[in-house]
């Protein structure tokens, strides 16, 4: 059985990358005793995707992983358990099982569910608030154009961020923006700020910003009208 | 809205962690990491393993100690690591004091920093572990605001190179005299006593404990040692190295920390027994572990199970010298297989001799196609290794590789060294052709449509470096040159051989070597030119990419010391050696009587075939103490 597994990363985990949140998880399912099926061979390891990789620094309350077990005694259960064998800063959210796929079809993985992603953005000391700017995202919305430039290895290279961003508002104090991510072509949250700040015209000290990841969506919509839900909703309790 | 918690309690602001390569080296909280509330504690104690993060991770000394420390209530044992040379230059900088990874508290806040020397390279990290933490490189400029520096590890058995960086130095095994040192500290303290007289009375009480502050050394007119005592009455000529004899009963980490970042060995590491029966006498390790003390088969099954439980690990290894001389390895093996399998876990068997059980277990745990094969001859000819008495015949290498390549395998790893006592070209060249003889049984022995490609032998040579505490202690060592022609004569002997395409070699550097060999047998002159090194910013020598040897070289200059006066002179029987006030257990007439044996070329049996009365019975226990109604001697 497939099962997603929604999960928070914050405080001092932050700073541990990808590559190693994936080793975290690892032993934390075995020292939490799942049954998690394995891949045949010398070396068996775990059947596990994650969704989308989270850029150091950032927090987030929105991450998943996908899991196949073999067996199980419930989602409360497997729940309990993997939060008890977790480290400081990792929550286990929600636990979910993906349907069977229909005949001839496979689960789509979380990997390549992503369509977009929510993320909120608010100064790490408190001082400065976004409420100041409440009233500009519209304008800096309605712009046709919002230009940012990426450095590659061709060289620079300017991308026109506005038909990627999904949504954009001022709450309690933060920039809450929902952008495209995954298959559709990933915008970093980081390119949003710096283009919402160069729109102000206000300078901002690097590192003042907390990045924060509050969901990641899949589309069950169409090309023309969208249908964003969060990930967690293509599963099943049980 | 709901936002999860990103206050930063870290002794580094996200800005800094934000740019250094790999900042979860910094941020401590891994999973069996101990948290203890530091106002409910007596002693803190910071322990240091002096090199990067992921190497220090995966050493298991420091995870027993660990272990032991803050299984005490009153004690909060803490770790250390070398920060990267990218967060040294910050913490320079930014005048951020080192600290520890659990509280993240300065280094310099706590009672005790243990370090530990594994290996001699690593010795101008020792200063910059000193020098981040705000407490003076020499211990005699410390004062009642600096915690007491303690260094331990193999390094110690010759510790005068690092002598007037250290308060004290605790020699031999960890479990047995630590208590012993912090009650007194603690009743020092209480009393009122200061620095040094908690040194004066650790070195007068304490077994095991030297205070180099303590003993006064004085030199002849050719450099060598004229004396070497204390400067008091009281405090001990000699110091015996500390033991545990029983190793079921010394505590053992069975919840091992388990890291964000991947360490070298990223695996549960199964002890299985202390000291190695072999005697080789190039090794130091076989000489100041003795003698040889099991644990027992129940003990191993229970850490196995529980290590495995509470880190997760995907991989278990046994450590030892040589795993293969432990008395219950068939069963202990057979244990872990049946366990592995069921978990899904690697089962890594290092140091095992190749013969007909080894191969047929390693054909069980790992996939023949891909693993290879690790013999360690390390001298080509049969004569020379009778010198350094590893008993390893050439007929019985041809035979496991026989063995090996009709298994199913195809690539060999040989180790050697080159530069040991005697060396001729004749023995260089026999290292090449058995490399060549060990490929020409691939191809007697496996038929063509069986073969699974080309035979692959890597060849590896290190340089032979003289150890304290070992039978060529009295040896005189190559020098650069010397060592470099030899790998090119080996390089060039190889080229001559008729499978000379399936033979890849690789050899040590040589400069690192030259070092390795000062610092091993050096004196506490030696100590002023790791100051100068380090002041000139020599750092991380281990890692080819920060080792400067110009630097060295230069700093040898500056301070008047004599490279070639510690690596390339015999020593008599009679010279007084800088470690000699040190007793590992194994006595100096051995060991000269071993170095007269090597140089006659004569094996000595091992601790099973015959006791040659080393001196390490007075440990009252150990294989010493084994019945050999059943073996020849
Ligand atoms: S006393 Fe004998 S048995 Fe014991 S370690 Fe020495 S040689 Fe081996």
């Amino acid at each position: 059985m497939k099962v997603r597994i929604k999960f928070s990363k914050y405080g001092a985990l932050r700073f541990i990358g990808h590559l190693d949140l994936m080793r975290t998880f690892q032993k934390a399912l075995r020292r939490a005793d799942i049954d998690v099926t394995y891949t045949t061979g010398f070396s068996p390891h775990q059947v596990m995707t994650f969704a989308a990789p989270l850029g150091m620094g950032l927090c987030s309350i929105g991450e998943y992983m996908d899991i196949e077990v073999d067996s199980h005694r419930g989602a409360a259960d497997l729940k309990e358990r993997l939060q008890a064998a977790c480290p400081e800063g990792i929550d286990i959210l929600s636990v979910r099982a993906l349907p069977e796929p229909e005949p001839n079809k496979k689960v789509i993985s979380a990997m390549a569910s992503v369509s977009a992603a929510a993320y909120a953005a608010v100064f790490k000391d408190g001082t400065r608030s976004f409420s100041d700017w409440a009233s500009q995202s519209e304008a800096f919305l309605s712009q046709t154009e919002i230009l940012s430039q990426k450095e590659s290895k061709k060289g620079t290279v300017t991308v026109n961020l506005r038909p990627g961003i999904r949504e954009l508002h001022v709450e309690d104090g933060a920039l809450v923006f929902t952008v495209d991510a995954g298959s559709r072509g990933n915008i970093r949250p980081e390119q949003v700020t710096e283009c919402f700040f160069a729109f102000l015209g206000v300078r901002v000290p690097a590192n003042a910003l907390q990045l924060i990841r509050l969901e990641l969506y899949a589309d069950r919509g169409t090309p023309e009208k969208p249908d964003f839900v969060p990930l967690e909703a293509l599963g099943e309790e049980f | 809205m709901q936002l999860p918690d990103f206050q930063n309690r870290l002794a580094l602001p996200d800005e800094i962690l934000l740019s250094v390569e790999k900042p979860a080296r910094y941020i401590g909280g891994e999973i069996n990491a101990v948290k203890k509330d530091k106002r409910r504690v007596a002693i803190r104690f910071a322990m240091c393993f002096p090199d990067v993060y992921e190497i220090g991770m995966s050493h298991l000394g420091i995870q027993i100690l660990y272990e032991m420390f803050n299984r005490y209530e009153d004690v909060w044992c803490e770790r250390v690591y070398s920060p990267w040379l990218d967060l040294d230059r910050i913490l320079r900088k930014e005048k951020i004091p080192l600290f520890a990874l659990e509280s993240q508290d300065p280094v310099k806040d706590f009672d005790f920093l243990g370090i530990t020397l594994q290996y001699e390279m690593c010795y101008t990290n020792i200063l910059q572990i000193l020098d981040l933490s705000g407490i003076p490189l020499l211990a005699k400029n410390r004062g009642a605001d600096c915690p007491i520096v303690i260094g331990g590890g193999p390094c110690v058995y010759n510790p005068e190179p690092v002598a007037p960086f250290f308060d004290l130095f605790y020699i031999g095994e960890g479990e047995t005299a630590y208590r012993q040192l912090l009650d007194l500290y603690l009743e020092n303290k209480a009393a009122g006593g200061d620095r040094k007289q908690f040194l004066l009375r650790a070195a007068r009480e304490v077994p095991g404990i030297y205070v180099p502050s303590l003993y006064d050394v004085t030199y002849k007119e050719d450099g060598t040692i004229a004396s070497f005592g204390p400067v008091r009455e009281d405090v001990p000529k000699t110091i015996r190295k500390e033991i545990a004899m029983d190793l079921d009963r010394v505590p053992y980490p069975d919840k091992p920390l388990v890291p964000y970042l991947k360490p070298v060995q990223d695996r549960v590491v199964l002890e299985i027994q202390r000291g190695c029966i072999r005697g080789c006498r190039f090794c130091q390790a076989g000489q100041i572990y003795r003698p040889v003390r099991e644990k027992s088969l129940e003990t191993l099954k229970e850490y196995a199970a529980a290590m495995l439980k509470h880190t997760g690990q995907e991989e278990i290894s046994l450590n030892s010298l040589s795993s293969s001389d432990y008395s219950r390895l068939e069963e202990l093996v057979d244990y872990l297989m049946e366990t592995c399998r069921e978990k899904k876990v690697n089962i890594s068997l290092p140091s095992l001799r190749i013969d007909a059980f080894s191969l047929d277990v390693m054909g069980k745990v790992q996939d023949v196609k891909k693993s290879s094969l690790t013999f360690a001859p390390e001298a080509g000819s049969q004569r020379l290794r009778d010198v350094i008495n590893k008993g390893l015949t050439e007929e019985v290498i041809l035979q496991g590789a026989a063995m090996a390549f009709a298994g199913g395998w195809s690539r060999v790893k040989l180790y050697f060294m080159l530069g040991l006592p005697t060396e001729t070209e004749e023995d260089i060249w026999e290292i090449a052709r058995l490399c060549n003889r060990i490929a020409a049984v691939y191809y007697d022995v496996v038929p063509k449509e069986k073969r699974n490609g080309p035979v692959q032998i890597v060849a590896s040579t290190s340089f032979f470096i003289p150890k304290p505490f070992t039978p060529f202690q009295w040896a005189s060592m190559c020098t650069k040159d010397a060592f470099l022609q030899k790998a090119g004569l080996t390089k060039h002997a190889i080229h001559e051989q008729l499978n000379q395409k399936r033979i890849k070699y690789n050899w040590h550097e040589a400069d690192v070597s030259v070092l390795e060999g000062v610092f091993a047998r050096g004196d506490r002159r030696v100590a002023d030119v790791i100051l100068k090194a380090y002041e000139k910013g020599c750092l991380y020598d281990a890692w080819g990419e920060s080792f400067h040897y110009d630097r060295w070289l230069e700093a040898f200059a500056e301070c008047g010391v004599d490279i070639g006066f510690y690596n390339s002179r015999t020593r008599s029987r009679d010279e007084i050696l800088p470690w000699d006030f040190l007793d590992c257990g194994v006595s100096r007439d051995f060991l000269w009587k071993e170095w007269e044996r090597a140089q006659a070329q004569i094996l000595t049996p091992n601790c099973r075939q015959a006791c040659q009365g080393c001196g390490a019975r007075q440990f009252g226990g150990g294989v010493c103490f084994e019945k050999r109604e059943d073996m020849d001697s």
